[in-house]
């Protein structure tokens, strides 16, 4: 996380920025599905045909799952429009790097 | 004491607010129809106004409720002796300076009337809020409309002195208005409620000198408003404004309503009991006495004459509050009935010098060698206003002096006569050398040919104005009765009817 | 579980209506507007129910898909949220009514498109403010921000750069609340609010759990623009077109702020915020610090779009101060402040977008006169710029006055003197611009024909009209607060405060 934080701050090139930005994502992504994990649990998906009482404790947890895969969604949208801000920055200032970039501004 | 419900007071406080809308939808091109719109206004307020007096003066207090602001205070108001005598004062004068300002406005050709026009009445109507309001914060809402709505009639002639003026007007009453904004906050902290209370709600809420602080920020807020010093600088800088403008300020609603409401926290909010065991009395009378003698010795050093009379408002207004300090009963009655005497006086002397300006734009007293043999009625209005304000019998000022001087020998505090005696000689030493000059010496350039006296928009309302000065100081409760409700507010306040 | 069907209208009308709109648009672009309008009414509506029901019934649960919480998502709706909602849904209505003219003149072939991202800001704020789970919150949240991203980088020039970085610095503060979010999950095993608030107390010593508070707590100040984390806002806010920044302006700040109320009064109980971890205090001397910076910063700026942006800052650091005060004044100041506050920036933001693109003008300096040709955008202006001053009887005063009294209570006479001061400052820099405006010498006129050759004129009706009824609502909302707070924000306010 703090890797992508650094990136985020310290790089200059915007494309490494987003970069940054999606460690930083994923960093905590990861971080939920590690949460889920449980010591001897198994994936959790009931096979097909079995019919017998499922014991939830052998099984990890699948709601962090669940939730990141929402923040995946977000974290991919996130990143779509990142793109689509460089591009049109691109257009404009014929640069992507951020000092450059003020530098015009001004 | 009785409660009378009413709707009364708020018809009064919103006619001329709705006038203003009619007066801004009107516009420049119907002229005559938004003159018409302020005088009716002013009229039918006077009107209303003074159907309140019979039931006040029977000793009831009528009252309107609106809603709830917050817990514990409404927005309410409540017409008691004090509030409707400042009120009655407030509306008359309004009347005249209305028909004077048509004079004096189209007199001079002078821009933005309309904004002129919707100002004033906005003025008005936060006036006589402030006038009726039963409790702080409701005086504090109206006090802030007043505030707001002249300063664009301070800065009204747009040049770039008009525009420092207005600017160091707003500078002072919105620093005012935070240390007031304070002040009201902390009461209510201390005691949960802001309700004006004859003889006061304070006691006993905190500890000496946490009060003692409370008032110092009242005064130096409140104050501001009332051109006490050192808080007065705003008034001279605003006589760069037009005539009716500065006759507003002075008379009728502006400083008027600061000393009306420095006199509600004395008596309202703190009460005479209080002040005279902290001892805060005679402290406040002996700022007042400084502020009355500086402000008489500056005074004569002016030449301008708008800043002459500003700095003689500025002396009356600390008269009043000085009245109101000495916590004695004809100490209090005076400073209360000087608000209606100064408030006649005083307007008609900014009559006579917009007049003055409007004829001949001359603004300074130098300039004014044998002006009166060419407007002797003009003059003469100045003569008799001047010598109310020193208080030469039997104008108006005399009853007040009177009344201030018998209250400080009641205190037993004889200094104070001694102030009000050498606060006389300094008027006429201010006063006199203009009355001599204008009629008795001869010009020195010869006047334009052809100086005549104003129009009868401006000279009628200064001449009758002078006239009410003698005819109340003959008869102080001719027509409406100011006196006795002086006098009723006094009794109530000190708790002895 | 609450048999109404409005909650969850208010939420899926929008979301629904963003999908249609671009297969709308494919069809017949027209639609698309009064489609958007159709669908911001219904939101709008269902919100005020809402708020009826829950005003008679007390707070209100609506599960989603019928699954129990704390396994389901469920909507709770208590006086706070519900009364946020009416806010962001009736402001957001204005704005797309106010939308139209900017969208057909700056980039017609897109409307579609704005029209679906815009309902999908609306619905994402919404969202946020009526959800009671708190992952669900994230996803509204990301919502919210992504659709403000897009639409924010429409606008001209240094749009997209700043843009971009309201996007780095907004995904940031999202990503900290979502670890927030995992700490609690891990603890306690739940995401439903109420669950959490249920189960935490016993956690309270855990270093865990004070991990989680302190990411919330900024994650949201970045998204709430609180000093020091606000540095993306000036930039986006200023660059943004005149329709964006209208309508983010007064909601995405105060739905941040109600993001913080939620956190450190609902899921952590105020006792924790108050006392176990001195997280009221610090936000209290955080917030103080924002409102000196915001109101200085402003006085900076030559650009007017800029300076707004920077007394938005100053306006957040008010809510914040309000909920670092953690009193039962101090909140109910926040809370009608968020009220208060969209009102005035969504007016501000209306009217100098229209003059902006009106002129084509951005610098204070160039607007002298410019109320001869836009006489009610300019009044709408003062209005707003008075009660952002504090001047009663605007609403603006009303949310300060409860503010002062929480402080005063707190006995934090710093905090007095800032919120005074605050107010002064914010005095000097709008009578600047009304000066500028109103009172330069009636020749000078910088601005002459608009950019397209046509002459200036008012705004268009379907501008003016929102901003007339914001207006309105400043000056009425303002006595109406006590109303307001005793019917709603009484019961808003945690109990334990």
């Amino acid at each position: 996380m703090m890797i992508g934080f650094y990136a985020m701050i310290g790089k200059k090139n915007l494309v490494k920025k987003v970069v940054g930005m999606n460690i930083f994502q994923t960093s905590i992504i990861l971080y939920f599905i590690s949460i889920g994990s449980k010591k001897g649990g198994t994936i959790p998906t009931v096979e097909h045909g079995h019919g017998a009482a499922i014991q939830a404790i052998q099984y990890i947890n699948p709601l962090p799952h669940v939730l990141m895969l929402t923040a995946i969604v977000v974290m991919v949208s996130t990143f779509g429009v990142a793109m689509a801000l460089i591009i049109m920055i691109y257009r404009k200032y014929r640069t992507i790097e951020e000092d450059e970039i003020l530098k015009l501004r001004r | 004491m009785e409660v009378v419900p009413s709707i009364r007071p708020l018809l009064a406080i919103l006619i001329s607010g709705i006038a203003a809308i009619l007066i801004l939808l009107t516009g420049e091109d119907r002229k005559n129809l938004r003159e018409f719109w302020t005088l009716l206004a002013a009229i039918l307020k006077f009107f209303v106004v003074i159907s309140m007096i019979p039931t006040v003066l029977s000793g009831k207090v009528m009252e309107y409720t609106l809603l709830t602001l917050s817990p514990g205070i409404a927005l309410q108001w409540r017409v008691d002796a004090l509030g409707l005598l400042f009120a009655t004062l407030a509306s008359a004068l309004w009347i005249a300076t209305s028909f004077y300002s048509i004079g004096y406005m189209r007199g001079l050709q002078e821009h933005k009337q309309t904004r002129f026009y919707f100002c004033f009445a906005l003025a008005l109507h936060g006036a006589l809020g402030v006038a009726f309001a039963s409790n702080l914060l409701t005086v504090f809402i109206f006090y802030e409309i007043l505030t707001i709505s002249t300063f664009p009639l301070v800065a009204h002639k747009e040049t770039p002195e008009a525009i420092a003026g207005g600017r160091k007007y707003l500078a002072y009453l919105l620093t005012s208005a935070t240390l007031i904004l304070f002040s009201i906050g902390f009461t209510y902290y201390l005691t949960g409620t802001l309700d004006f209370k004859a003889g006061g709600f304070l006691e006993n809420s905190a500890s000496n000198s946490l009060l003692c602080v409370l008032f110092i920020t009242f005064i130096l807020g409140f104050g501001t408003k009332a051109a006490l010093m050192p808080m007065h600088e705003w008034l001279p800088t605003a006589m760069g404004a037009p005539t009716p403008v500065s006759a507003l300020l002075h008379a009728v609603a502006v400083v008027k309503a600061g000393v009306f409401c420095v006199l509600r926290v004395i008596f309202y909010v703190f009460g005479p009991k209080l002040l005279f065991d902290l001892n805060l009395g005679l402290l406040l009378a002996y700022f007042a006495s400084f502020t009355i003698l500086a402000s008489g010795m500056l005074a004569l050093v002016q030449d301008n004459l708008k800043k002459r009379l500003a700095f003689s408002t500025i002396n009356n207004l600390a008269i009043i509050i000085l009245g109101a300090a000495l916590l004695s009963p004809s100490a209090i009655t005076g400073g209360i009935f000087l608000i209606v005497g100064h408030g006649f006086m005083k307007i008609a002397l900014f009559f006579v010098a917009g007049a003055i300006y409007v004829q001949t734009h001359k603004e300074n007293v130098s300039e004014l060698d044998g002006i009166g043999r060419a407007m002797p009625v003009t003059m003469g209005t100045f003569a008799i206003g001047a010598m109310g304000i020193a208080g030469i019998p039997p104008l108006v000022g005399f009853i007040s002096k009177w009344y201030l001087g018998l209250g400080s020998l009641e205190a037993h505090e004889i200094i104070f006569l001694f102030v009000l005696i050498l606060n006389a000689l300094l008027d006429i030493a201010y006063f006199f050398p203009i009355i001599y000059r204008s009629f008795f010496k001869v010009a020195q350039e010869p006047l334009r040919a052809g100086i005549q006296e104003a129009s009868m928009f401006m000279v009628v309302p200064a001449a009758l104005c002078a006239v009410l000065s003698f005819w109340l100081g003959i008869t102080p409760n001719a027509f409406v009765r100011f006196f006795e409700m002086a006098l009723i507010a006094t009794k109530q306040i000190l708790k002895l009817g | 579980m609450t048999t109404s069907s409005y909650p969850i209208l208010i939420i899926i009308v929008p979301l629904m209506t963003s999908f249609l709109i671009p297969l709308v648009g494919w069809w017949r672009k027209s639609f698309c507007y009064p489609l958007m309008i159709a669908a911001l009414s219904i939101s709008t509506f269902s919100s005020f129910a809402t708020l009826n029901e829950v005003i008679e019934q007390g707070t209100l649960h609506y599960y989603l898909g019928n699954w129990d919480p704390p396994w389901g998502i469920e909507y709770v709706f208590d006086h706070l949220n519900a009364f946020v909602a009416v806010i962001v849904s009736v402001i957001s209505l204005l704005i797309g009514i106010s939308s139209k003219s900017m969208v057909e003149r700056e980039f017609s072939q897109k409307a579609t498109y704005f029209y679906c991202l815009f309902l999908l800001q609306v619905t994402g704020l919404l969202g946020i403010v009526v959800t009671g789970d708190a992952f669900n919150l994230y996803v509204f949240l990301e919502i919210a921000s992504l659709a403000g991203y897009a639409l924010i980088a429409i606008g001209e020039d240094g749009a997209p750069f700043a843009s971009f970085n309201y996007m780095l610095y907004g995904t940031v503060g999202a990503c900290f609340y979502l670890l927030g979010v995992g700490y609690l999950y891990i603890l306690t095993g739940s995401l439903n609010m109420a669950d959490l608030a249920r189960l935490l107390p016993g956690l309270y010593h855990s270093k865990v759990v004070l991990m989680a508070f302190a990411f919330f707590i900024v994650g949201v100040a970045i998204k709430m623009a609180l000093f020091p984390v606000h540095v993306w806002l000036p930039d986006a806010y200023t660059y943004a077109p005149s329709a964006v920044s209208s309508l983010v302006a007064p909601l995405t700040t105060k739905v941040g702020a109600y993001v913080a109320i939620r956190i450190m009064y609902t899921i952590f109980a105020p006792s924790f915020t108050k006392d176990l971890v001195p997280a009221a205090t610090i936000l209290s001397w955080v917030s103080a610090s924002a409102i000196l910076f915001g109101c200085i910063l402003a006085l900076a700026q030559t650009d007017l779009k800029r300076m707004l942006a920077y007394v938005l800052v100053a306006e957040v650091g008010y809510i914040a101060l309000g909920i670092g005060l953690a009193n039962k004044n101090g909140l109910t100041g926040a809370i009608l402040h968020i009220q208060n506050d969209a009102l005035m920036m969504a007016s501000l933001f209306l009217a100098v977008g229209v003059l902006a693109s009106k002129t084509g003008l951005r610098s204070i300096y160039q607007f002298k006169n410019i109320h001869k040709k836009m006489p009610i955008t300019m009044a709408i202006f003062v209005v707003a710029a008075l009660s952002v001053i504090g001047i009663p009887p605007t609403c603006g005063f009303f949310s300060k006055w409860y503010l002062l009294l929480g402080a005063i209570d707190e006995h934090q006479w710093l905090f007095v003197a800032v919120l005074l001061a605050s107010s002064l400052f914010n005095a000097i820099l709008f009578f600047r611009v009304i000066e500028i405006v109103y009172f330069s010498p009636s020749e000078e006129c910088e601005h002459g024909a608009g950019p397209e050759g046509k002459s200036l004129d008012e705004a268009p009706l379907s501008v003016l009209i929102p901003m007339i009824l914001l207006a309105l609502g400043i000056l009425l909302l303002g006595v109406l607060s006590g109303k307001i707070i005793s019917t709603i924000i009484q019961f808003a306010i945690p109990k334990g405060l």
